[in-house]
């Protein structure tokens, strides 16, 4: 083996040398302090940041676009290229621009740009996932002056503030007939952000510089060379061998090493993604459920799914800090509800429930099953952490309370479809939430309407009125403190009738050399602005 | 001769059909691009206009025939996720795909030839058992793992070479090349390592095979017979006469790594095709992954061509025409 090795390694050298003669050797770029190298494990697909609503393209937009109202690293709204905004009317919003802010090449930021981005949103060609539905309650537009603009809506909109989170902001001037293209050959990808991209080389690499006129706070590095490495164990050989200074995604099979490792620090946050298992509550009960059958495999002739005792059965035979502690290594946090504490709509006494094997074989013999019965697990594999790892963990508490369960892990491709077409009678998913109670219950508890854009992903199809009720009113009380009793109150009905069995939510893992800092962020975004060289950090 | 190119390109064309078709369909049965792609909060009207976007709504046999009637256009797709011309894409990424191939390739040719020449004459000896019990270990060991330990010690023990990516690029040929500068190569040289180990192995079997056998061959005793010296015994009258398997085998083998060095690919994250073909399997982007096997088929038509134009330089006993019939 060396022996191939050696010789293959004096060839290359030759070839080397043979290069350097004919004049053909370039300089590798210098990584000098001023350069952060960063990777990322996700790829992004676009720098057009309407395209396609991804994490790693709006991490990547945040970089050099700017939002009217910016998000800080727990999600709280704070001013971005809006330093105020209020509602006049309960039917309209007005938003007071920053001044003095301007593009990279120079263009000034008006309410112009605002009108425009808004026209554009939802009439980009092609876009695998808009972002239309965050503009689409926008009636009419009102441009009062440079600096103010009203927007109209039909019914109250208190969530329109947060929906303008997830818009990134253009020049009409620069961008009127911009194609995506345009924006990925790097020509057209000019925004107010604090860095400039230099070069993007789809799929690999987006070099970037800083922005010097930038409004908020100047980035602490002058060039961004923003990798994407999707393997996990390179991209953390990558940080080891020094050749990228920080990652994202770190693996948890790796969390052990790289703590003790003395080169390398970490930094994570409690994120907003919870891991949870979907029941199908669409048979009804008299009816079979796909994957469920008595102990000796026969159809049972009711789906036992529909019967709260046997869901919460279910929910009390996990052992959740078991699962976060063994199969997560610490990073992931038991839950009993969709969001962290400090996030809005989040209920305090719904903590997560206690592992009581006892009461969960009791219910489930009240229920009409003290003999259990057998039921399938379905779940990804390529999805979430350790994702049929989890399942796997779910699988055997279950059997230990009677419900002999076998668990079914496949690729994500074949997984959602079939979980969409409500296929399964148990699978495990995720959802990361936007900071905001009403998100989930809109989309994974309410009743499945087209109309309305509920329950979009409500792939058990679970159903109850008086939370729909709850929602709707949520959706037009402009007040926020008695908005957020609403969401809490529609939250503890749907939780105590065990709608999804919650497992855990993520903790949001980035690993970096030690000369580095850096402020994590709950939605899981990795941008270059929020790493610092440790020191200069230590001063601020 | 014309008979025989017509012929092949006919036979190509026929392929390259059966091919489309196949990939539409199972693409289509393994499940629904816009599931993958959307973002997990898009509402219902939203999923109906992404999927009339990507132009899904239509029957399957209705989005093969609108496939099929641009594609003779020279027009095969968008890709769903980039939005960008399903060629263009793919021709964009060849040029990493191309150096890490034939960089592995040449690194095969140099160091199994020699070595399988020595194991062949010297049979017996122990740095020829060496030899083959080295090129079993290059057989069995898989690339993933080879590729990773390689990272560990040569980028993170060592540091001597860059762990992972491509290194800074120059244009040649209208394309940008890695190979043209010395940042590049050092870059290059773990990757086509890992990815030339099998084909080393491969080299060293072939070439002591052929050399065992010819060595034993009438025309060879004669040649000692006549005096010539042993270089020019073996160079000449050995060395051709083995070429010809190593030459298909070789062209082969130099077709799937084109084709498939994904695995190389992912683990030094290269951004090549092979990086390209995996990320749009696991998004069920199918634009991209027609085009790319059509260019696969293609381009496999093309080496088993060149390799059958080889063997008639090498032997001059082959003739093309007669084997067509």
């Amino acid at each position: 083996m060396s022996g191939i090795l050696r010789r293959n390694a004096s060839i290359a050298v030759g070839a080397a040398a043979v290069g350097l003669v004919m004049g053909l050797g370039a300089a590798a770029p210098q990584a000098g302090a001023q350069t952060l190298t960063m990777a990322v494990g996700a790829p992004v697909t676009s720098l057009d940041p309407h395209y396609h609503q991804l994490s790693p393209n709006n991490a990547v937009a945040d970089m050099i676009f700017d939002r009217l109202v910016n998000t800080d690293n727990l999600s709280r709204m704070v001013p971005g290229l809006a330093v105020e905004w209020r509602a006049v009317e309960p039917t309209v919003w007005e938003f007071k621009l920053r001044p003095n802010v301007r593009f990279h090449n120079g263009n000034p930021f008006t309410a112009e740009d605002v009108a425009f981005t808004i026209q554009r949103v939802p009439n980009v060609p092609n876009s695998p996932s808009s972002f239309a539905a965050y503009v689409r309650p926008i009636q009419g537009v009102e441009i009062v002056d440079p600096l103010t603009i009203r927007l109209r809506t039909a019914t109250p909109s208190p969530l329109l503030p947060l929906d303008f989170t997830n818009i990134r902001i253009l020049d009409r001037e620069t961008h009127q007939n911009a194609t995506t293209e345009d924006f990925n050959s790097g020509r057209a990808a000019i925004g107010t952000g604090p860095w400039r991209v230099v070069q993007h080389r789809s799929g690999d690499r987006i070099e970037f510089e800083r922005n010097d006129n930038y409004w908020g706070e100047r980035p602490a590095f002058q060039r961004v060379n923003y990798r994407m490495i999707t393997n996990d164990a390179a991209r953390t050989a990558a940080l080891l061998a020094g050749d990228v200074e920080f990652i994202d995604q770190v693996p948890t099979s790796d969390l052990a090493k790289l703590r003790a490792d003395q080169r390398v620090t970490l930094s994570e946050i409690t994120g907003l993604r919870l891991i949870f298992i979907g029941l199908d509550h669409l048979r009804a009960p008299n009816e079979n459920s796909p994957f469920v059958t008595d102990n000796e495999g026969k159809p049972l002739g009711r789906n036992p799914l529909r019967d709260v005792r046997v869901r919460r059965a279910l929910s009390l035979a996990i052992d959740r800090q078991a699962i976060t502690q063994r199969v997560m290594e610490g990073a992931a946090t038991p839950a009993g509800q969709f969001l962290p504490e400090g996030v809005f709509g989040h209920v305090p006494e719904l903590t997560a429930p206690r592992p009581d094997p006892e009461a969960a074989r009791r219910l489930l013999a009240e229920a009409g099953y003290p003999q259990g019965f057998r039921i399938t697990l379905h779940s990804p594999n390529d999805r979430y952490i350790n994702d049929s790892r989890i399942a796997q963990a779910v699988g055997q508490m279950w059997t230990r309370i009677g419900v002999r369960t076998a668990v079914e892990a496949q690729t994500w491709a074949t997984f959602i479809g079939r979980a969409g077409r409500q296929e399964f009678s148990a699978h495990l998913i995720g959802w990361g939430s936007n900071p905001d109670g009403s998100h989930p219950l809109r989309n994974i508890i309410a009743t499945a309407n087209r109309e309305r854009g509920f329950g979009a992903s409500n792939r058990g199809r679970y159903s109850n009125p008086e939370v729909d009720a709850l929602l709707e009113q949520s959706l037009v009380e402009m007040d926020e403190a008695k908005r957020e009793r609403i969401v809490q109150q529609a939250q503890r009905i749907a939780f105590e009738d065990v709608a999804i069995i919650p497992l855990h939510i993520q903790t949001n893992i980035w690993a970096m050399r030690r000369n580095l800092t850096h402020t994590p962020r709950n939605d899981e975004l990795t941008r270059a602005q929020d790493v610092r060289p440790a020191a200069a950090a230590a001063a601020r | 001769m014309s008979v025989y190119l017509l012929r092949r390109l006919l036979q190509a064309v026929a392929v390259v059909f059966a091919m489309s078709l196949i990939v539409f369909v199972g693409v289509y049965a393994i499940g629904d691009p816009v599931e993958i792609l959307i973002s997990p909060d898009a509402d219902q009207m939203e999923r109906e206009r992404a999927i009339a976007a990507l132009g899904l709504d239509l029957p399957l046999w209705e989005q093969y025939f609108v496939f099929l009637g641009k594609a003779v256009q020279g027009d095969l797709g968008r890709s769903f996720v980039f939005n960008e011309p399903a060629l263009r894409l793919i021709l964009q990424r060849m040029p990493a795909t191309l150096e890490l191939a034939f960089g592995a390739t040449i690194m095969a040719l140099i160091v199994g030839l020699p070595l399988g020449l020595y194991a062949g004459l010297r049979p017996d000896s122990p740095v020829s058992r060496g030899i083959m019990a080295g090129s079993i270990l290059g057989f069995s060991l898989p690339t993933f793992w080879v590729g990773l330990m390689l990272i560990m010690v040569f980028a993170v023990q060592l540091g001597w070479l860059p762990s992972t990516g491509r290194g800074p690029t120059r244009e040649f040929l209208g394309m940008q090349w890695s190979f043209l500068t010395t940042e590049g190569l050092r870059h290059l040289l773990m990757p086509a390592i890992n990815l030339s180990l099998f084909k080393i192995s491969l080299v060293i079997r072939l070439t002591r095979a052929g050399v065992r056998e010819t060595i034993l061959q009438d025309y060879v005793k004669f040649a000692r017979a006549k005096g010539l010296s042993p270089n020019r015994v073996i160079f000449v009258h050995v060395f051709k006469n083995i070429l010809i398997p190593v030459v298909t085998v070789v062209g082969l083998e130099l077709g799937s790594t084109i084709a498939f060095s994904v695995v190389t690919e992912s683990v030094f994250a290269w951004p090549g095709m092979g990086k390209l073909i995996i990320d749009s399997i696991n998004v069920l982007d199918r634009p991209v992954i027609v085009a790319y096997l059509m260019i696969i088929v293609l381009m496999f038509i093309t080496i088993n061509l060149l390799v059958d134009l080889t063997y008639s330089v090498l032997d001059p006993r082959v003739r093309l025409e007669s084997k067509g019939t």
